[in-house]
């Protein structure tokens, strides 16, 4: 029965060159090309996480009702929702300043950005700041503990199937509106442009 | 043909289409393989406290937070932490055969190098901050865990590009 729980260096090699392969592929590896999504001229961002997203929760459901993956036996992060609300916004905001988010910032530096390099550094500052600081935040860490119920399923009382279909919905929506913002722009950041000075 | 063309010539990104598809299976595979999602700063806290472990042993070790990952003497022996090295084998094997692979400092179209080396360290201590928060960050928690359809995974979506729109217009000088 799945999950096969292997936590061992192959599966991490493994998983961690796929995803890294891919990320760079999407064109992830570009502060500029991130940064885009923010203004709005690339949304690249959107389309690729969104469909992932959607992917990976129907995949993981079909398994589940094929009665081959266990239930309940993926981790679901805890509905600490004030602790993720504060935390994305630390992150949203220093990914539109620095250029990358913590994965990303591995991809750049591997692409040859020593800006990447620099983000990288700047996560583990922020990390010593937060341990150094720790007393005072460790109650951040648990705020806003929802008791409806970790998955959306749980929380709002809905059939999975539904919300997957929602799901769908709004990646659909995310493309077509998506593309048509960027057309007012001068649409998204190619490989070329990500090349230049 | 253009003389000043590159001689190594750029391939294109994959479509989103395409990406995003091929991102899902492989945080799909994670998910059947480990039973857990795809991360990063899981690494970078193991790495934060591996480093202040040799600078300075003793407050490392007495710290609340990072002072029981130095508890067995290898902070770095993880999962995540094999995941992020495979992480970064794969970013260079996708910009190598692809032409896209060049050491510079990029996104300083409209600003200076030091300013744009500073706002990169600037912005990866923000994240690095807010991921202890959050536990998780973009992969961790925003990906993977929207994809288990966690409220926590969509909450922390929205949050961040609510404060990344923000910030991306109050504060001049990002990369682009």
């Amino acid at each position: 029965m799945m999950p096969f729980n292997d936590v061992g260096l192959a599966s991490g090699l493994l998983c961690g060159f796929l995803f890294g392969y891919v990320l760079e592929n999407a064109g992830f590896g570009s502060p500029c090309k991130l940064t885009a999504q923010f203004r709005l001229s690339d949304w690249s961002v959107f389309k690729v996480m969104f469909t992932a997203i959607v992917v990976t929760a129907v995949g993981l459901y079909l398994l589940r009702v094929a009665g081959v993956l266990a239930p309940d036996s993926v981790y679901v992060p805890p509905a600490f929702l004030g602790a993720v609300a504060i935390g994305g916004a630390f992150i949203g905001a220093g990914f539109a300043v620095g250029g990358y988010c913590p994965g990303t910032s591995v991809v750049g530096m591997f692409s040859g950005r020593v800006d990447g390099l620099l983000f990288s550094l700047g996560l583990v500052a922020g990390t010593w700041v937060f341990a150094g600081a720790f007393d005072a935040v460790e109650g951040w860490t648990t705020a806003g503990d929802s008791a409806a119920g970790d998955t959306l399923p749980l929380a709002l009382g809905l059939p999975e199937w539904l919300i997957l279909a929602v799901l769908v919905a709004a990646a659909v929506a995310i493309f077509i509106v998506g593309g048509r913002i960027e057309q007012r722009f001068n649409g998204p950041l190619d490989a070329d442009a990500s090349m230049r000075d | 043909m253009n003389p000043s063309a590159p001689s190594s010539p750029t391939r294109p990104f994959w479509p989103p289409l395409v990406a995003g598809l091929a991102l899902g299976l492989v945080l799909l595979l994670t998910f059947v393989l480990t039973g857990h999602g795809l991360g990063a700063t899981g690494f970078f806290t193991r790495l934060a406290a591996w480093s202040g472990g040799v600078v300075a042993f003793d407050s490392t070790y007495d710290n609340p937070y990072l002072g029981p990952l130095l508890d067995d003497g290898k902070p770095l022996a993880s999962w995540i932490t094999w995941q992020v090295l495979g992480v970064a084998l794969g970013a260079l094997a996708a910009s190598w055969s692809a032409g896209r692979f060049k050491v510079r400092l990029d996104g300083i179209h409209r600003t200076r190098r030091l300013s744009r080396g500073l706002m990169a360290f600037g912005g990866g201590a923000l994240a690095g901050f807010g991921a202890r928060v959050a536990a998780g960050c973009t992969s961790g928690v925003g990906l993977s865990g929207s994809a288990t359809l966690a409220v926590a995974g969509f909450v922390f979506l929205g949050a961040f590009f609510a404060a990344g729109l923000l910030a991306s217009r109050l504060v001049k000088g990002g990369p682009q």
